[in-house]
């Protein structure tokens, strides 16, 4: 009897030690530009070498501008040295590098998958937190450290504690309007942004079985919004045939073996999990978040809360200050709340199925008067699908922007960012003080949601206008 | 490499807000560095300064009594978000080598390890107490000792705590971890010589 969790786990020990400490073995090491040129610089200092290169993939994306001319032009000198750092590091340890100039760069967690590199019962690690995003596949997935980059760069290994295990269990059907991210914001509405801390987590339940691969990336990426160390689903028919052809996915020869192998990672029928929650789909209606947290999502339907209500004074001293960040006021109905900016992209929101729904909302209406939205596919081939399907043409009569691949405007390290007071709806997954820039505001929501909001001008429910 | 770390007596500054994340800890345009080093500056940018880049007069650093404290004592889910180990770097490169909270961001407790901050978990009474005690009397030292797992509040009281063996062991010694495990060479190939043969798919070249 054991859960999916622990079956990845178990096959990838190197060595345990008695106060069960693992040594894992690595499989997939995703690197970009931020995180990892001082793991480089300690290897060489080390004169240690990089162990299998052929397990890596580097590209830059947090950085990188998503206007048209960042060939030619990269502003920040900062921003040009970290990404030709990541070019030389690539370069000198033989590391397979989707350069900016490459149909295939975009942001890491986008990119990875769609070339096939995250598999069933694989361990991927990356230095960023977001790489919870690849348990979609049914792999153990987590963000690391640039300590602990270097030490799996060093040793294709990680020192790890168990996690403990919690099943979040999605029961029912999603409505009309309702997308995989307000699933993963209404369970971290539901157990906040400490719940999942030192726990795996398995989503389960019949909305998450419905869901494609696009839609499972999203729920395993805003894990780490709700503290789990990772999250997965384990896979199935669509995990299996969104695999088939891709590059780095097993060819012919070995797939008939490797989908065998892969059945069997399912999580035994009455495991037991150090925690479980449950939600009901058909209840979840769209979500948006008005505070400096992804837990304080709320309904869209909903008002601003009053923190005088709050009988913990703590709680309600984190509330008066995200109330006096975000310029809220209690009571105010969530869909009174204007917008100066929409932002469709980040490692949330930036695949191919994303695009189409927002596209779908898009289609024959335009963006309000004095709001500036953009889309920003997540990497150059969700781009020329996206393209290939005209929904660019589409965006652009709305009065979107359509841009180039990266992590753009959902943190503030590129030139796309919010102006101090700016209010943004933004599909990215953080919402705290300053992310989009100093002083930005941020209200998270789903790619349909952020369209609704850019034609009204102000936060609106996206199932009105369906 | 991890900076020794055995115990430390020390001003302690609090911190008394929960979630405090690691874009609020270091925000993100301050990390495009290839350096680990002289983020001490920036740390905690957005509310040490306002937005004339003067001392916001009172934050709690920006106190005199609190000036140079080494050990920060903070709400829970302390380093809640982004991996980035600059916020780690920040902290040290302002000075703090410990941080006492109810609970940690996970991927923040483990960089803290790997670089000698040490992150202490305490229960939240006990952090509410040390709190409580430190503003009431700014300057007050709070002492930490890791061979004994304990911190000692200024009124003498202690609270002993928790931390896995093989990350204290490495905090004493200050051991470089890799060359650790690189002395586990001969497990990681045979590995890889059984994960060959049973997935071999899983090391074809990407």
């Amino acid at each position: 009897m054991s859960t999916i969790i622990r079956k990845i786990w178990d096959r990838h020990i190197v060595a345990e030690r008695p106060d069960g400490m693992c040594l894992l073995y690595i499989d997939r090491h995703l690197v970009h530009e931020v995180t990892s040129p001082q793991a480089f610089e300690g290897m060489r200092q080390a004169g240690r070498k990089v162990r299998r290169p052929f397990s890596l993939l580097a590209v830059p994306d947090h950085n990188v501008p998503t206007s048209a001319d960042r060939l030619t032009r990269i502003e920040d000198p900062d921003s040009r040295i970290q990404i030709e750092t990541l070019r030389e590091n690539a370069l000198a340890a033989g590391i397979t590098l989707f350069d900016m100039d490459d149909i295939r760069q975009g942001i890491v967690h986008v990119t990875g998958p769609e070339n096939g590199l995250i598999l069933p019962g694989v361990t991927a690690v990356c230095g960023d937190s977001h790489t919870s995003t690849l348990g979609a596949f049914g792999a153990v997935a987590f963000g690391i450290g640039t300590s602990e980059v270097e030490h799996a760069l060093a040793t294709q290994t990680l020192w790890q504690t168990r996690p403990r295990e919690m099943r979040i269990n999605v029961t029912g059907m999603l409505g009309a309007g309702v997308s995989a991210k307000d699933v993963i914001l209404a369970i971290i509405a539901k157990i906040g942004s400490g719940g999942g801390s030192g726990y795996a987590i398995e989503y389960t339940g019949e909305a998450i079985r419905r869901m494609s691969m696009e839609e499972r990336l999203t729920v395993c990426n805003m894990t780490i919004e709700g503290g789990g160390r990772f999250g997965m689903v384990a896979p199935d028919e669509t995990t299996f045939s969104y695999l088939s052809g891709r590059p780095a996915a097993p060819g012919a020869s070995q797939w008939e073996s490797a989908v065998a192998d892969w059945k069997t990672l399912v999580s035994d029928p009455g495991t037991s999990y150090d925690r479980e929650v449950s939600i009901d789909a058909s209840r979840i209606v769209p979500q948006v978040t008005w505070g400096t947290s992804p837990e304080d999502a709320l309904p869209v339907t909903g008002v601003v809360p009053d923190p005088a209500e709050q009988p913990d004074p703590r709680v309600r001293e984190r509330m008066e200050r995200a109330m006096r960040y975000m310029d809220l006021r209690p009571g105010m109905r969530l869909t009174d709340i204007p917008v100066d900016k929409v932002f469709i992209g980040s490692c949330t929101n930036a695949r191919i199925e994303d695009l189409r729904l927002a596209a779908k909302v898009a289609a024959g209406r335009k963006v309000a008067d004095g709001v500036t939205a953009m889309v920003v596919p997540g990497s150059g081939l969700v781009k020329q699908q996206a393209e290939a399907e005209g929904l660019d043409r589409i965006f652009l009569e709305a009065g979107f922007q359509w841009r180039l691949p990266g992590c753009s405007m959902c943190l503030g390290m590129n030139p796309d960012r919010l102006k101090p007071g700016e209010r943004c709806a933004s599909t990215s997954n953080r919402n705290y003080e300053g992310r989009q820039g100093p002083g930005g505001r941020t209200h998270l929501m789903s790619p349909m949601m952020a369209v609704a909001a850019a034609v009204a001008g102000k936060i609106s429910d996206v199932r009105e206008v369906l | 490499m991890i900076e020794k770390f055995v115990s430390l007596n020390a001003i302690a500054v609090p911190l008394n807000r929960g979630n405090v994340d690691t874009d609020a800890i270091i925000p993100a345009r301050f990390l495009k560095t290839v350096k680990r080093t002289g983020l001490g500056d920036n740390l905690f940018h957005a509310w040490r300064y306002d937005e004339g880049g003067r001392e916001v007069p009172d934050f709690p650093l920006n106190k005199p009594p609190y000036r140079g404290g080494k050990i920060l004592v903070t709400g829970e889910n302390f380093g809640c978000g982004s991996s980035r180990e600059h916020a780690v770097w920040a902290l040290m490169d302002y000075g703090i080598r410990v941080v006492i909270a109810p609970s940690f961001g996970d991927i923040f407790y483990n960089n803290g390890l790997k670089n000698g901050l040490l992150p202490v978990r305490l229960a939240a009474g006990e952090v509410r107490g040390l709190i409580g005690s430190i503003e009431d009397s700014p300057g007050d030292v709070i002492s930490v000792d890791l061979p004994a797992q304990t911190v000692t509040g200024p009124d003498g009281a202690v609270c002993p705590f928790d931390i896995a063996l093989f990350s204290k062991e490495c905090l004493l010694e200050g051991l470089d971890e890799i060359a650790l495990t690189l002395k586990h060479e001969p497990d990681i190939a045979q590995y890889e010589r059984e994960g060959k043969r049973k997935s071999p798919w899983l090391f074809l070249d990407i």
